[in-house]
């Protein structure tokens, strides 16, 4: 049983007064609970979009697209938002925390959508949440008086705060320094394995790319697999990351 | 069930978070709204109490719900009033029959004259309104000083006054406790009455001669002795009961019987004053006529409040819809963690709402402060009315309703909008 099934997958969007303009073309993929899954691709390959089609906030032009082998095409938009809200979790590279939110209401957030005893002790919850990402002692504090890592921190916290089985991660790193980057990416791996939770890492960064176990390339709307050895990895990052095209791929080859 | 019920927790929690992370902005902008329900409540309130005035003022003129009439004169063919003139002691019997038959505690006798009165600076004719001790509660008479007639008062032998303010400040406006008196009559070489003022009416402000009130039967013995004490000139005399036209005749009866006592009345005055006298009794207080006499004051009233709060609304409207344009990228988070379109519209809505109820609660305040302060009441109320009523509850309600309305209907638009919100792009913003 797949949790995350991608068959043929395409979408097009039709721009005004332009022709139709294929952003992912074909794409088949498959992530199964605990899976670690890196999607490399410079900018404009489909990568947003591609996210938003797993996180369930897009539908396919045509293809099929399955959550818990169930095509989403099946589910009305209430329970697809229901769905996204208690197996999905986003992780965005600016964060995306709620202004004037204190740390704790914004992890507390998606447990308002939840209901239950998750509803009820949304406080509890969230506060051990954030214990977990070492910000026990910033439950106050409103995100713009937090660090980049530490406000990653609050985002990571969100995420995962209803329990999901899928973490959607886009350019996670992306706002922060390497040494940031780097704890924060061995938080999500750390907590993702803890709750065994499959994660989905889109980036251009081939030092995040690594950390996975299955990576896959973008290139113009078409997914393609790349070998996990160690060897064809950086070879497969370089071609991802587009020759030139970003930091995170001229430092791959490098 | 649980969902729902979470769902609608969530969503005001949500909505009470916005308000209170925002609240400069919700301050300003539940300003319009606050004031206008302030406005309505207030013009609602204060009508309710013009109304009272306006019917304090009826009442005093024409009696309370439901007065009747009763007058009685001859058309000259009959034994009852030989010369057309009615027998004014069989008059006032039958009418103290009656009062007495139909178990009626309020009733009176009304008869307008005039009384020469000794001041300082000469003697003066003063209205005179004669009635008896009824009378006061019957038409509201309101008294500043002192009190209205008592029952024992018809027994005293010097003729208790209820003067006015005019007359009162015109004797020096003496202490009521140390019983003041006023000479009547004394015109020439007529004797005079000497008489005691136990009450102040209060004026209203068209008002400057001096009047009082007497008992009738008081009055009636000052001008037996000084026949030329009344109309303030020589010959001026007018027997007061001679021909009971010029007495009237009223008592305050439960409005339910009024109808069933009109003819029983007529018949009982007919029988016993004779053939050939013209017994009419009729109703005159304001609630005669079925309808809402004061319909079209409440209507101009209700317009001009509606109008008032429908710009509030106008004003919050605008100010919803430029920030939920403003939260767009928030509402696309929102999204990506769960709420569902329904959730987004009904917070959104919530908002709204929960902001204009509080906005409506403190315009009631303000509203309770603005009519309930005696600067308002004074204004209001000229001094004439006698039981000020409560502020209206359902002026509150009124009140606290329209302020939830204009918030649901305020909240809509914007709601409408933040349901179209495409998350992808609102996150991407």
């Amino acid at each position: 049983m797949s949790l995350l099934h991608l068959s043929e997958v395409t979408r097009t969007v039709i721009p005004p007064d332009q022709p139709a303009l294929t952003i992912l073309n074909g794409v088949d993929l498959t992530v199964e609970p605990g899976d670690r899954v890196s999607i490399v691709g410079r900018s404009g390959s489909g990568k947003s979009t591609l996210l938003n089609l797993m996180g369930l906030l897009d539908q396919p032009t045509s293809g099929t697209l399955t959550f818990d082998d169930r095509p989403v095409k099946s589910y009305s938009s209430a329970e697809r938002d229901r769905v996204r809200g208690a197996r999905i979790g986003f992780i965005f590279q600016q964060f995306n925390l709620l202004p004037g939110r204190t740390a704790l209401e914004n992890v507390t957030m998606p447990l308002l959508y939840a209901s239950g005893t998750q509803f009820w002790r949304r406080k509890a919850i969230a506060a051990e949440m954030l214990e977990q990402v070492g910000l026990g002692h910033r439950l106050t504090s409103l995100p713009d008086r937090l660090s980049g890592g530490e406000q990653q921190r609050v985002a990571i916290a969100r995420s995962l705060v209803r329990g999901p089985s899928l973490i959607l991660a886009d350019e996670p790193t992306g706002a922060l320094d390497l040494d940031t980057g780097q704890t924060v990416m061995e938080l999500i791996d750390d907590v993702a394995t803890r709750t065994g939770a499959a994660l989905v890492i889109i980036t251009h960064d081939p030092a995040i790319a690594t950390r996975a176990r299955d990576h896959y390339r973008l290139d113009r709307g078409v997914l393609r697999r790349a070998d996990a050895g160690v060897g064809e990895r950086a070879a497969v990052l370089a071609v991802g990351g587009g020759g030139a095209a970003g930091p995170g791929a001229s430092g791959a080859s490098a | 069930m649980k969902r729902a019920l979470t769902g609608f927790v969530g969503a005001v929690l949500e909505a009470w978070q916005e308000l209170r992370i925002h609240r400069t902005r919700v301050l300003l902008s539940l300003i319009g709204v606050a004031v206008a329900v302030c406005s309505l409540t207030t013009v609602v309130a204060l009508g309710a109490i013009v109304q009272q005035a306006n019917e304090e003022l009826s009442e005093r003129s024409s009696g309370r719900p439901a007065t009747l009439y009763l007058s009685a004169y001859s058309d000259g063919t009959g034994t009852g009033g030989g010369s057309g003139e009615i027998d004014g002691e069989l008059m006032d019997a039958t009418w103290a029959d009656t009062l007495e038959r139909y178990d009626v505690t309020y009733g009176s006798r009304v008869l307008s004259g005039s009384q020469n009165v000794g001041f300082v600076d000469g003697i003066v004719p003063v209205g005179v309104q004669a009635v008896d001790q009824p009378y006061g509660e019957m038409h509201r008479v309101r008294v500043s000083e002192g009190a209205w007639f008592t029952p024992g008062d018809a027994l005293q032998l010097a003729p208790r006054l209820i003067v006015n303010q005019i007359f009162w400040e015109r004797i020096g406006s003496p202490d009521l406790a140390t019983h003041p008196t006023v000479k009547l009559g004394g015109q020439g070489a007529q004797p005079t009455t000497i008489a005691v003022v136990t009450g102040v009416t209060p004026v209203a402000s068209y008002e400057t001669e001096p009047s009082m009130f007497m008992l009738v039967d008081q009055f009636a013995a000052v001008q037996a002795a000084d026949p030329t004490g009344g109309g303030g000139g020589a010959g001026g005399f007018v027997d007061p009961f001679a021909g009971g036209a010029q007495t009237q005749y009223e008592m305050w009866v439960p409005p339910a019987l009024a109808e069933p006592l009109i003819p029983l009345l007529q018949r009982d005055f007919t029988a016993a004053l004779g053939e050939g006298v013209q017994v009419d009794v009729f109703r005159q207080d304001f609630a005669q006529y079925g309808d809402d006499p004061f319909l079209v004051t409440k209507l101009v009233v209700g317009g001009i409040a509606v109008l008032v709060l429908l710009l509030g609304a106008l004003g919050l409207v605008n100010i919803a819809l430029v920030t939920v344009k403003q939260r767009v990228r928030e509402i696309g988070i929102r999204r990506s963690f769960g709420a569902t379109a329904g959730r987004v519209f009904f917070a959104v809505m919530m908002e709204s709402v929960v902001a204009t109820v509080a906005a409506g609660i403190a315009g009631v305040v303000a509203a309770v402060l603005v009519v309930q302060s005696p600067w308002v009441r004074d204004l209001v109320g000229q001094g004439m009315i006698t039981d000020f009523p409560p502020f209206p509850v359902d002026a509150a309600l009124l009140g606290l309703v329209a302020a939830t309305a204009v918030g649901a209907l305020a909240g809509l638009l914007p709601a409408l909008v933040a349901v179209r919100v495409k998350v992808i792009d609102a996150i991407r913003y």
